[in-house]
């Protein structure tokens, strides 16, 4: 995973994830298509137009891969709608100084990086204009200036994001252990 | 000779250790821990792309006997039997129920008189039960350690993993202990702890962990309301909730449709008596709050951590320094069309809706009636009153609290999500207020451009009455 994209700044806080998908666009039995309901309310007017003040709808956001968002970057919903919404727009990875633990779980299980920075990593990337290099197999933002930036990531997530290493797949290789607990269970 | 002895497995562990070290099926060093999932329930939002996952693997549900299905989220609440117009909603929950029954899950859905929404039918069917690892694709799931499980929700990818294997990967989430100490004041509800804890924690203040409500205020509390807390634990941003079962949780249990009975009861009790944080645990956090210093509260901005009690001014913007809060803080008085300063008190409303997985209870419809009884709603106020189940409603109207609402001008429903999440037409219109017992008062949740008071049962009928945001003990 290894791309450079210039970034969308959406610096407000506890970005939840009603305002990331409304849930009427839950009504949906696919995962695909669903970049068009992203941010809605705030990408849209009453009548449907683009509203030409929201970031994501100026003409130089267009083919944008990085998001920084502010702190707390999808509290609320459990909705893994709102990372498909995200990833289906064209976004890889999500810079913030946190995430809400649900939706940073699904984001992962989706190919989309949740990288946390600290307050001054943040200021400086929202004062940057310009792209961004991201590279996760050595965990480093790379901007234009040439100044790099490690991140953290777990190794688990990391691995299986490089290795295309599917969680479902690691679960049902697993399948004695389970039947072994299952069996050591009373009821 | 001296003699050392080794505590080892004998050092004080917080219920949720307790619960977490009995499902850990497998834990690789550097991966997360695979954890066994006693109870799965679904819904029909978040699992058909998890059932479509299955079948494009041509994999089985391990566990039916283990998952247990209803409907709520996008079913109308209007009347038993109401036509569903939307087809989408129509081919969801046609969906739901091919996939149950191609798996032999039960399925409480439309018709079934275990149906309601899945955070109330879990405790009231005797499912959800102490000790037991819970998980559902919605973030409500906390709901259910209110009775001491440890339950929490999880996505459509996790979904899928669970019917699969029954199992979760899950890296191990931190402690953090709430203790709430002394005796409620008349007119404050459990809803008002849970609303004043968020208040001063904030949304991400529980972030990477799950709360453990202790404390006499707490072990004074009946089922109904313990739901009530436990259910927002995911507003402050915890993974779960949870409060150790005792004889209350005991005596709810006794009796309930899927609880043990016989021998099975006396064993599982024995168990469940052992489920509580031992003497001297070490909680990663704590924080305490006083119950008497609680007064009834009410949402002002848009999101749970923005409320104040009802006889608060509206906060201002100006007297925060820190500039993305002060930003913050004026985009949701901007998006509610509030004067900084101004009085809670007496604002107009639009709508109250009483319902939803937070307050939908019978307890919640009591505290409701108990106000509403003998008085009239405003006539410029649409007043819904949606029971969380149908066990509910049955009971609600065996005591006859449909007729107090009807005879009050209120609307009496059908179980269902309803107006909490707008999914299924019960919706605000843009710019209205709404006074709701739900659990979010995010930007359009209740409907594009509605503006949500998130309050108790007390504090909105109290609300309904005057048409406007009021204080409840001013009727006692």
């Amino acid at each position: 995973m290894n791309f450079t994209s210039r970034i969308v700044p959406l610096p407000n806080e506890n970005v939840d994830t009603d305002q990331i998908i409304p849930a009427r666009y839950l009504k949906t039995t696919s995962k695909e298509g669903l970049g068009k309901a992203l941010f809605a309310d705030w990408r849209y007017d009453s009548q449907g137009n683009p509203r030409p003040d929201f970031i994501l709808n100026r003409a130089e956001m267009a083919g944008a891969r990085v998001l920084l968002a502010g702190d707390n970057f999808g509290c609320g919903s459990s909705r893994e709608h709102a990372p498909w919404a995200l990833a289906d727009y064209g976004f890889k990875a999500i810079i913030s100084t946190s995430f809400a633990d649900i939706f940073k779980n699904n984001a992962l299980k989706n190919g989309l990086l949740p990288i946390v920075v600290d307050k001054e990593v943040h200021a400086r990337l929202l004062r940057h204009s310009g792209e961004v290099a991201i590279d996760l197999e050595t965990q480093t933002l790379t901007l234009e200036d040439g100044a790099s930036i490690h991140f953290a990531i777990d190794p688990f997530s990391k691995k299986c994001l490089l290795e295309g290493i599917d969680e479902l797949g690691y679960l049902l290789a697993l399948t004695t252990q389970i039947t072994n607990y299952e069996q050591g269970l009373s009821d | 000779m001296d003699f050392v002895w080794y505590r080892i497995g004998m050092e004080a562990k917080t219920l949720f250790d307790k619960i977490w070290d009995k499902h850990i099926v497998a834990a690789e060093p550097g991966c997360p821990s695979v954890l066994y999932i006693d109870l799965h329930l679904i819904h029909e939002v978040t699992s058909p792309q998890a059932f479509q996952g299955l079948r494009a693997r041509g994999l089985r549900v391990r566990r039916p006997d283990r998952t247990v299905a209803t409907m709520d989220h996008i079913i109308p609440t209007v009347s038993p039997g109401f036509p569903i117009v939307d087809p989408v909603a129509r081919r969801m929950l046609a969906e739901l129920e091919a996939n149950c029954k191609e798996s032999g899950i039960p399925l409480f859905g439309i018709g079934d008189p275990r149906q309601g929404i899945v955070h109330v039918i879990g405790p009231e069917l005797g499912l959800t039960q102490p000790g037991k690892t819970i998980v559902c694709g919605d973030s409500h799931t906390s709901t259910h350690g209110a009775l001491g499980a440890l339950a929490f929700g999880i996505g459509t990818s996790e979904v899928e993993h669970v019917l699969a294997t029954q199992c979760l990967l899950q890296h191990k989430p931190k402690t953090f202990e709430v203790r709430v100490e002394g005796r409620l004041q008349p007119g404050v509800a459990a809803k008002d702890i849970i609303l004043a804890l968020i208040a001063r924690l904030g949304v991400a203040g529980g972030t990477g962990h799950v709360f453990e409500f202790a404390g006499s205020t707490i072990r004074g509390l009946d089922i109904d309301d313990r739901l009530t807390i436990c259910n927002m634990s995911i507003e402050g941003g915890a993974r779960a909730g949870t409060i150790a079962a005792d004889d209350t949780a005991f005596q709810y249990l006794a009796g309930k449709p899927f609880a043990p009975t016989g021998a099975a009861w006396d064993a599982a009790l024995e168990k469940w008596q052992e489920l509580h944080t031992d003497e001297g645990a070490v909680f990663d956090k704590r924080f305490e709050l006083e119950a008497a210093s609680l007064e009834p509260m009410i949402s002002y901005g848009t999101n749970p951590g923005m409320t104040a009690p009802v006889t608060a001014r509206i906060p201002d913007p100006d007297s925060i320094s820190d500039p993305a809060q002060k930003n913050a803080l004026a985009k949701a008085l901007a998006y509610m069309g509030f004067i900084p300063g101004g009085p809670l008190l007496g604002h107009p409303v639009d709508v109250v809706f009483i319902g939803s997985c937070t307050n939908g209870r019978l307890a919640d419809l009591r505290a409701a009636a108990g106000v509403l009884k003998g008085r009239k709603v405003s006539p410029k106020v649409r007043t819904l009153v949606v029971p969380g189940s149908q066990k509910v409603k049955s009971e609600a109207e065996a005591e006859g609290l449909d007729k107090i609402f009807l005879a009050a001008g209120a609307e009496w429903r059908n179980p269902g999500c309803s107006m909490c999440l707008a999914m299924n037409g019960d919706e605000i219109a843009p710019g209205q207020y709404c006074v709701s017992t739900s659990n979010r008062n995010f930007e359009g949740r209740q409907g594009k451009g509605g503006r949500t008071l998130l309050a108790s049962p007390l504090t909105a009928a109290a609300s309904a009455i005057l048409g406007a945001i009021a204080d409840v003990r001013r009727f006692y």
